[in-house]
This record gives structure tokens, C-alpha cells and sequence, in this order.
């Protein structure tokens, strides 16, 4: 799915890499555990979350995730957008809770991370 | 790809939830010049950014070392922390002595020492309760 599909579909604001909106996500992830993010692989993800601090983009970074959702209108610090920038993953936020967020992407056609 | 060994040598620092990670954040680039896999890397970075929020969490940081040649890629991870009681126990996907603090923050579900384990080929822990633990990890590059 196309990261801006995501964007229109979850009716989110773009925070920080907007220029990526043309890219790809494969799979996605909704969790607010980060360890549990880390126990399966997810290349070119999305982590939509409600949890808000630093580890949430260190953890999408070691995972070569390349979109964050942070849902409920949660917004992240100017210290974490930055740190997203660097790694150029798109932070987005959405009004939606993370549970109809991901039924959203779901019914739309993004699937989930196959358990290896 | 390279002739000798290259080690990169990290401090954790304890104090501060928020920075912790930045060191695997830096691994990670370096590795990325060096041109290793994309896949190694990640299995890399992911490994050593549970043990450097393990050591953060449970230890008050530590020191954390990387080497590489060109057959594997090799993380210690070293800190004066409690130790750990059950080292079995401790493996089990699930058991954690996090605090609800450290929970609230997403992590300490009790997932760091399996997946550490689950992303590199080889993983030996020494541990000595009241005195430290080192904990060693390999990836094959090959």
C-alpha cells in the first residue's frame, strides 16, 4: 500500500518526511510493546502505536520500518521527528484509535506480518 | 572486504532512558559503509538495541563492543549491574523483572533475551549475581 493511501484512508497529518509519501508498505505492525515489534522482521513496515518517546523510532529504525502512525492524535517531541528524519521514515498522526486504525489498512488490503 | 579486524567501542549510559539505543543507531551506519548485507545489519542492530536498553534498564549501562572481520560480526556487551539470578529463566519469552515504569515505556515484556538470541548464531551469557554480566554475540557474515 501506498504510504499516501494510508495517509488519506486514516485521514492523518503528515509530522516530518512528506516527500516519502510515494513509497511502499508491505506489512504492518500495531503494538505498543516495542520488544514484541522487535521479535519479527518486517521489511518496508508501517507501526502504528499509541505509545510516544524516542525508542518508538530507534526500535522502526533497527527494523528498517519506513512509516509510524501514532494514533489517538498523539504527537511525538521535536527530538523524535528528528530522529525520524534522519533515517527518513514518514511520522504521521491520526484522530483514529489503534484498533479501528489497523482494521482500516487491514480491510483495505494491507495485511499483517506473517509469524515465521 | 576488509583485512583486519575493525572494533567500535561504546559507553551506555545508564541514566537516560531516552538516548538509549544510540549506539546501535551508530553501529548500524558504520556497518552500512562498510557494505555489510542489509539483512546482517538488521539482525545486528536489532540484537545489540535490546541489549543496550537490558543494560540501561537493569544495569545503570555498560560498555558495549563490535567487532568485525570477514567472517562474523561480534557484540560484547559488558556491565557491573545485579547479575542475573536463573539465566534459564531469564530466556523464556514472557519472564521479565522490569518495573511498571519501564513497561509504560514498551518495553520489559520479557522478549529482550529471546529475541537477542533469535537474531544472532551464537549467544553465551556470563553472569554473576551482585558482580556483572557479559553477554556475547555472534553473527556469521557467511
Amino acid at each position: 500500500m501506498k504510504i499516501s493511501t494510508m495517509k488519506e484512508l486514516l485521514g492523518a497529518e503528515v509530522l516530518c518526511c512528506e516527500e516519502k509519501l510515494g513509497g511502499h508498505v508491505y506489512s504492518a505492525c500495531g503494538c505498543d510493546l516495542m520488544s514484541d515489534v522487535l521479535a519479527y522482521v518486517k521489511d518496508q513496515a508501517v507501526l502504528l502505536t499509541g505509545l510516544v518517546n524516542s525508542q518508538v523510532i530507534r526500535t522502526a529504525v533497527m527494523m528498517d520500518m519506513n512509516c509510524i502512525v501514532f494514533v489517538r492524535s498523539k504527537l511525538p517531541t521535536e527530538e523524535m521527528l528528528e530522529l525520524a528524519r534522519e533515517s527518513g521514515i514518514v511520522i504521521m498522526n491520526t484522530d483514529k484509535r489503534l484498533y479501528d486504525a489497523c482494521g482500516i489498512l487491514y480491510s483495505n488490503g494491507l495485511v499483517g506480518n506473517r509469524v515465521k | 572486504m576488509m583485512d583486519e579486524k575493525l572494533t567500535f567501542h561504546f559507553d551506555v549510559d545508564g541514566k537516560d532512558f531516552t538516548s538509549a539505543g544510540q549506539a546501535s543507531v551508530q553501529v548500524k551506519k558504520n556497518l552500512r559503509q562498510l557494505g555489510i548485507p542489509t539483512e546482517i545489519i538488521r539482525r545486528v542492530s536489532i540484537a545489540m538495541y535490546e541489549g543496550e536498553i537490558n543494560m540501561v534498564i537493569h544495569a545503570g549501562g555498560g560498555k558495549a563492543t563490535v567487532s568485525v572481520d570477514e567472517e562474523c560480526i561480534e557484540i560484547v556487551l559488558e556491565d557491573n549491574g545485579p547479575g542475573i539470578k536463573n539465566i534459564d529463566q531469564a530466556m523464556q519469552e514472557g519472564f521479565s523483572t522490569a518495573t511498571d515504569t519501564i513497561r509504560s515505556l514498551g518495553f520489559g515484556a520479557g522478549m529482550g533475551l529471546p529475541n537477542m538470541k533469535r537474531y544472532t548464531d551464537v549467544m553465551d551469557i556470563y553472569s554473576e549475581v551482585g558482580v556483572g554480566t557479559k553477554i556475547v554475540m555472534k553473527v556469521n557474515i557467511r
